[in-house]
C-alpha cells in the first residue's frame, strides 16, 4: 500500500476550549481482544477506519524497515485476489484505503461512503488485506526495491539525512534509533519470511485497536468490528519497549552536503505519551517554539533575524520517551549564528520560564483552539486512535481544557529544568562544507 | 508559514481540485445594502456583494462551531511581469508585518490569543489568507483582514527582513530539492509566453533585487474590495456573516485596478527538451503537454475530458500507471499524471516519475509514452470510466468533512474567473464524458508538438566522488 502521505503530524494544537466536552468515545473490545474506539458521526454518509498495531519500526530488529514493508505490502495480494483486484475493487467502490507507519505503529485505515451497497464490499476487501494478507514473492521484490530508491532519494534531501542522524544519535540502542524507511544494508537483509514473521507476530487482535467515526450505529460498529477482527488471531501483545537513556554528554554531528542550506536539529529523548509532566512542558513549549510565528524561536530566530523560513521547537510523545526537537534551515554562511540563537533561546527559557503574558497567551490559544481539533471526521478519527493505542482516559480530550489551564509559569520553569538538558544535546548540521 | 503553495507538480490533481463548466457567470442581482441583502443562494451557498464590490460566499456546515474565513485576492505570480518575480508572495508575507492600528506581529497575535489557527498562501492566479476559529470570534478576522486590506504600511526593515525570510523559503523549497528544481526549470522551458513560466516564489535575482517599493506598487494595484472575494464555511447565518462583513469591509473604497493582459502562450511548434544537471542520487523525468483548462477551452467539454483521461492513467492503485508501470513492467519507481482544470490561462497534461532500479529515464519516457499512444489508440474500457467517476461522485461526498477545502474550492473557482456553481455541475460533467471524448483530448492534445521534456541528470552527491559513468547521458544505477 502507498504509505499514506497525510500522516498529520500530531503538532495539531492539542487543546480544549472553555466547558466544551470532547466527542463522547464509546468504548469496548472484540470477543478475541481487540479494543475499538468509536463516535458516531451521522451528519455526512461516510465513515472513517483506522486499525492501529503496536508494530512500528521500533520492533524491526536489526531489519530496519520490515515494519514499514510489511505494511506497505497488505494489499500486494490476499489468499484470494491479486494486487489488481484489489485496486480495482476498492475503486469501484469509491473508497480509499491507506496504510502508514511510525516507530510506534502501523496503522492501516479505510475511508468509504456507508451506503450498503459500497461500504460492504469495501469492508469486505478492508478486511482481507488485514487478515488474509499473503505478500507475494514478487510483491516483496518489487516493493523492496521501491524502498531502496525511497532511501535513496531521502539521500538527496539535507532534511531527510539531518532528521536519520539525528534519531539515530539519540536513540543508541534503543529500537528508536532505527530508520523506519530502512537503509540499503538493512532492506538488502530482509527476506519475505521476516515480513510474515513480522506480520504473524504483531498483527493480532491482543495487539490491536480500532478506531472508528462516521454515520454508523453502536450496532453497526460492533458488527464491523466483529467482521474485521474475527479471522484475526487473538495473539499476545507486543512486548513492552525498554526505556530510552538519557543522554550523557554534548554531540555535535556535521555532515557535508551539496546544499545551499544547512538544516540544524537539536534535542534529546523528551517524553512519554503518559508523562507526569506532559502538561507542563506541552504548553511551557508552545510558548518556546510550538505556536508557529508567535513562539519565542520563531521571533528569535525568523522575525528578528530573518535566518529561517521555519524555526520551531516541539515534543514528540510516543511510547517510551519521544523526542525533544529544535529546528531551523538556514543558508550556510548563517549556520552558526542561527545555532547560537537557538540555543541561547533555549538557555533563557529554561532559566526564566515563561513570562505571564506569554503563559497566559499560550493557555488562550490551546484552549480557545479545542473546537478546531475535532472539527472534522478525520481529525476525530486520529485523535481516538491515538488515545486508544497509548491507553489514554476516555475523557482525555474532556479533561485536557482544565489540565492546560491549571499549568502555572513556576511549574513550566521547574518541568524544563529538571527534563530538558542544553548541555547534554544532540546537535545534527548537515549542509555546505558541514 | 505563510506558505505558497507552488502547486508542485501533481500537488493539485492530487488534492482533487475540482470543478466547474466553462460557461459565463450568471449575472447577479444589482448591489443592494438595504437591511435586507441581496443573496443568490444556490446548493446552500450564499452570495451577496458590498457597495465597494467586494463579493462574499457564505457556506452552512453545522458540524462543528467553528468557522474559516478567507480572503482570497485576484493577483497571483501569473500577474507578474520579468523582475519583479515573487512580488505577489513576497507581499504575502508582508501582509503580517502591519498596518498604523496594529504593529508588524500583533494580526498573529490576535489570532493565536483567540484560539485560531492561521496561514496565506500564494499561488499562480491568487493570494489568499485565512484563519479558522471559534464561530463567534470571526468579527475579530474580519476586524484585521478589513485594515490590512488598504491600510498596509510595509516598513522597510521588516521589509529587509522578510525578503531574507523569503529567500531561505526558496533556497528549502527549490534550491535544494532536485526535484523542484527541475519542475521550475520544465516550467521556464514549457511556457514561451506565458508568465505561467515564472515560479511562484520568484527567481532568486528578482528577489535580491526587490524594493519596498514594488511591494508598494503592487498593493495598490491589487488590494481592493473590488478584487477581493470573502468566503466563509461553518457554523454561521449567512445573514448575520453579511452584516458583519459590511461592517468592517463595507467602508473600505474600492480603487481602479490595473487591467490585466492576456498574455496568452503561443502554440508551440515542436518539442522541446531540457537537462537539469544537479547534485542527486536518482534521475527524475518531467513530460508536459500544453492544454487548455476550463477557463480557456474553447470545447467545455474537454477539459472534463482530459482530467478524466487523468484518472484513468493515474486515480490510484487501479489505474493504468500503478497497474502496468510501477506493478506489470515494473519500469517505474513511481510514475504519475495529473491535470488542473481550473488554471486561469492555458495549462500543462503533466507526467513525472523516477525509473525503478537497473532502468532508464529513457525507457520510462517510452513507456509513457506507449501509455498515451494506447489512449489514442483504443478506446478506455467501460469498466475504467465508470471507476473514475464513482471516485468522483465518492470524492464530493468526502470533501465536505472539510471545512477548510469547501471554502478553498468556491475562492479558487470565483478567483480564476469561473463561477462557482460549476462545482456542483463538476459530477455530471464527469459522469457526461464518453470513452470517445477521452480518445479525442489524447489524440488532439497529447501530441509531440505539444510536448516539454524535462530530465534531471544527477551529479553526485559527495562533491569528491568521481562521477558515475551514465549512459545515454541519464543512465538510472
Amino acid at each position: 500500500m502507498r504509505a499514506n502521505r497525510f500522516i498529520v503530524a500530531l503538532i495539531l494544537i492539542l487543546t480544549a476550549f472553555g466547558t466544551q466536552a470532547g466527542p463522547q468515545i464509546q468504548h469496548w473490545q472484540t470477543p478475541n481482544g481487540a479494543r475499538v474506539y468509536f463516535v458516531p458521526a451521522p451528519e455526512l454518509p461516510m465513515v472513517d477506519i483506522q486499525v492501529a498495531f503496536d508494530a512500528g519500526g521500533a520492533r524491526d530488529g536489526d531489519k530496519a524497515g520490515l515494519a514499514a514493508l510489511t505494511a506497505t505490502l497488505l494489499d500486494e495480494g490476499t489468499d484470494a485476489l491479486n494486487a489488481d483486484q484489489i485496486a480495482e475493487r476498492v475503486a469501484d467502490v469509491g473508497a480509499s484505503l491507506g496504510s502508514s507507519s511510525s516507530q510506534d505503529m502501523a496503522v492501516v485505515s479505510l475511508r468509504s461512503v456507508t451506503d450498503e451497497k459500497l461500504l460492504n464490499p469495501a469492508l469486505d476487501i478492508f478486511t482481507r488485506v488485514l487478515t488474509q494478507p499473503s505478500f507475494p514473492k514478487a510483491a516483496f521484490e518489487r516493493e523492496r526495491s521501491r524502498m531502496l530508491i525511497g532511501v535513496q532519494q531521502m539521500k538527496q534531501s539535507p532534511g531527510s539525512i539531518a532528521s536519520e542522524t539525528f534519531y539515530t544519535a539519540l536513540y543508541g540502542q534503543h529500537p528508536y534509533a532505527t530508520n523506519t524507511a530502512g537503509t540499503i544494508e538493512s532492506l538488502n537483509k530482509i527476506k519475505r519470511e521476516d515480513v510474515i514473521n513480522h506480520y504473524r507476530r504483531y498483527y493480532v487482535a491482543k495487539n490491536a485497536i480500532i478506531a472508528i467515526v462516521g454515520a454508523l450505529d453502536r450496532k453497526q460498529a460492533e458488527s464491523l468490528a466483529v467482521r474485521i477482527f474475527d479471522s484475526l488471531p487473538t495473539g499476545e501483545p507486543a512486548a513492552t519497549l525498554p526505556p530510552a537513556a538519557d543522554l550523557t554528554e554534548a554531540q555535535t554531528i556535521t555532515k557535508a552536503h551539496p546544499s545551499t542550506q544547512s538544516h540544524i536539529l537539536m534535542g534529546q529523548p523528551g517524553i512519554k505519551r503518559n508523562d507526569a509532566d506532559y502538561f507542563a512542558l506541552y504548553v511551557g513549549n508552545h510558548v518556546l517554539g510550538g505556536s508557529g510565528l508567535v513562539s519565542r524561536i520563531s521571533e528569535e530566530i525568523r522575525e528578528k533575524r530573518g535566518l529561517s523560513y521555519s524555526a520551531y521547537s516541539y515534543f514528540s510523545p510516543m511510547r517510551e520517551a519521544g523526542p525533544f526537537t529544535l529546528g531551523l534551515q538556514t543558508k550556510n554562511e548563517s549556520a552558526q549564528e542561527a545555532l547560537k540563537v537557538l540555543g541561547e533561546t533555549l538557555r533563557t527559557f529554561i532559566a526564566q520560564g515563561p513570562t505571564e503574558e506569554e503563559l497566559k497567551a499560550s493557555k488562550q490559544n490551546i484552549t480557545g483552539g479545542f473546537p478546531l481539533r475535532l472539527a472534522s471526521n478525520k481529525k476525530i478519527v486520529e485523535y481516538i486512535a491515538m488515545i486508544g493505542f497509548y491507553g489514554l482516559p476516555l475523557d482525555y480530550l474532556d479533561a485536557f481544557n482544565g489540565k492546560v489551564e491549571a499549568v502555572t509559569a513556576a511549574q513550566i520553569k521547574d518541568a524544563f529544568q529538571r527534563r530538558v538538558h542544553p548541555d547534554k544535546m544532540v546537535t545534527v548540521i548537515v549542509g555546505g562544507n558541514g | 508559514m505563510k506558505r505558497y503553495f507552488a502547486v508542485p507538480l501533481l500537488l493539485a490533481a492530487s488534492l482533487g481540485l475540482s470543478a466547474c463548466q466553462a460557461t459565463a457567470p450568471k449575472p447577479l442581482a444589482a448591489p443592494q445594502e438595504s437591511a435586507a441583502p441581496q443573496a443568490v443562494v444556490v446548493n446552500g451557498v450564499h452570495e451577496y456583494r458590498l457597495d465597494n464590490g467586494m463579493k462574499i460566499l457564505v457556506k452552512e456546515d453545522h458540524r462543528a462551531p467553528i468557522a474559516v474565513t478567507q480572503v482570497w485576492y485576484k493577483v497571483g505570480s501569473s500577474y507578474e511581469h520579468n523582475g519583479i518575480t515573487g512580488v505577489s508572495h513576497v507581499l504575502e508575507h508582508m501582509m503580517f508585518k502591519g498596518t498604523q492600528k496594529h504593529p508588524p506581529g500583533e494580526f498573529s497575535r490576535i489570532i493565536a490569543a483567540n484560539g485560531g489557527s492561521e496561514n496565506a498562501f500564494t499561488g499562480q492566479d491568487y493570494t489568499a489568507y485565512f484563519q479558522t476559529l471559534e464561530k463567534s470570534r470571526l468579527p475579530i478576522a474580519f476586524e484585521l483582514e478589513a485594515d490590512r486590506m488598504r491600510n498596509l504600511l510595509l516598513p522597510p526593515e521588516e521589509f529587509a527582513k522578510e525578503v531574507q525570510v523569503v529567500m531561505e523559503e526558496r533556497r528549502m523549497r527549490t534550491e535544494d530539492d532536485p526535484h523542484s528544481l527541475l519542475y521550475e526549470r520544465f516550467s521556464a522551458a514549457a511556457y514561451v509566453t506565458s508568465p505561467y513560466q515564472n515560479p511562484v516564489i520568484g527567481w532568486m535575482n528578482d528577489l535580491e533585487a526587490m524594493k519596498v517599493a514594488d511591494l508598494q506598487k503592487w498593493y495598490q494595484m491589487w488590494y481592493a474590495p473590488n478584487n477581493a472575494t470573502l468566503v466563509v464555511v461553518g457554523d454561521v447565518d449567512p445573514r448575520e456573516i453579511y452584516a458583519q462583513a459590511k461592517q468592517y469591509f463595507g467602508p473600505l473604497q474600492p480603487s481602479v485596478t490595473a487591467e490585466l493582459k492576456p498574455q496568452r502562450e503561443i502554440p508551440p511548434k515542436g518539442q522541446r527538451r531540457i537537462t537539469v544537471q544537479a547534485p542527486s542520487e536518482l534521475p527524475y523525468l518531467i513530460m508536459g503537454y500544453q492544454v487548455p483548462s476550463l477557463k480557456t477551452a474553447q470545447q467545455e467539454w474537454e477539459p472534463y475530458a482530459l482530467d478524466v483521461l487523468a484518472g484513468i492513467l493515474d486515480g490510484g492503485n487501479s489505474a493504468r500507471f500503478a497497474k502496468e508501470l510501477v506493478r506489470g513492467s515494473q519500469i517505474a519507481a513511481s510514475a504519475n499524471a495529473g491535470y488542473d482544470l481550473t488554471a486561469r490561462l492555458d495549462t500543462q497534461f503533466l507526467f513525472d516519475g523516477t525509473p525503478s532500479d537497473g532502468r532508464t529515464i529513457p525507457e520510462l519516457e517510452q513507456a509513457i509514452a506507449a501509455q498515451i499512444q494506447r489512449v489514442k489508440d483504443e478506446l478506455v474500457k467501460p469498466e475504467e470510466l465508470e471507476r473514475v467517476k464513482t471516485q468522483v461522485v465518492t470524492g464530493k461526498i468526502y470533501e465536505l468533512d472539510s471545512v477548510f477545502y469547501q471554502a478553498m474550492q468556491l475562492g479558487m473557482l470565483d478567483t480564476v474567473g469561473l463561477d462557482w456553481r460549476l462545482l456542483d455541475e463538476y459530477p455530471n460533467r464527469i459522469k457526461a464524458v464518453t470513452a470517445e471524448q477521452v480518445r479525442q483530448v489524447a489524440q488532439k492534445y497529447l501530441v509531440d508538438n505539444n510536448l516539454t521534456v524535462a530530465v534531471l541528470d544527477p551529479l553526485p552527491l559527495d562533491t569528491n566522488a568521481v562521477r558515475k559513468p551514465t549512459m545515454g547521458g541519464r543512465h538510472a544505477r
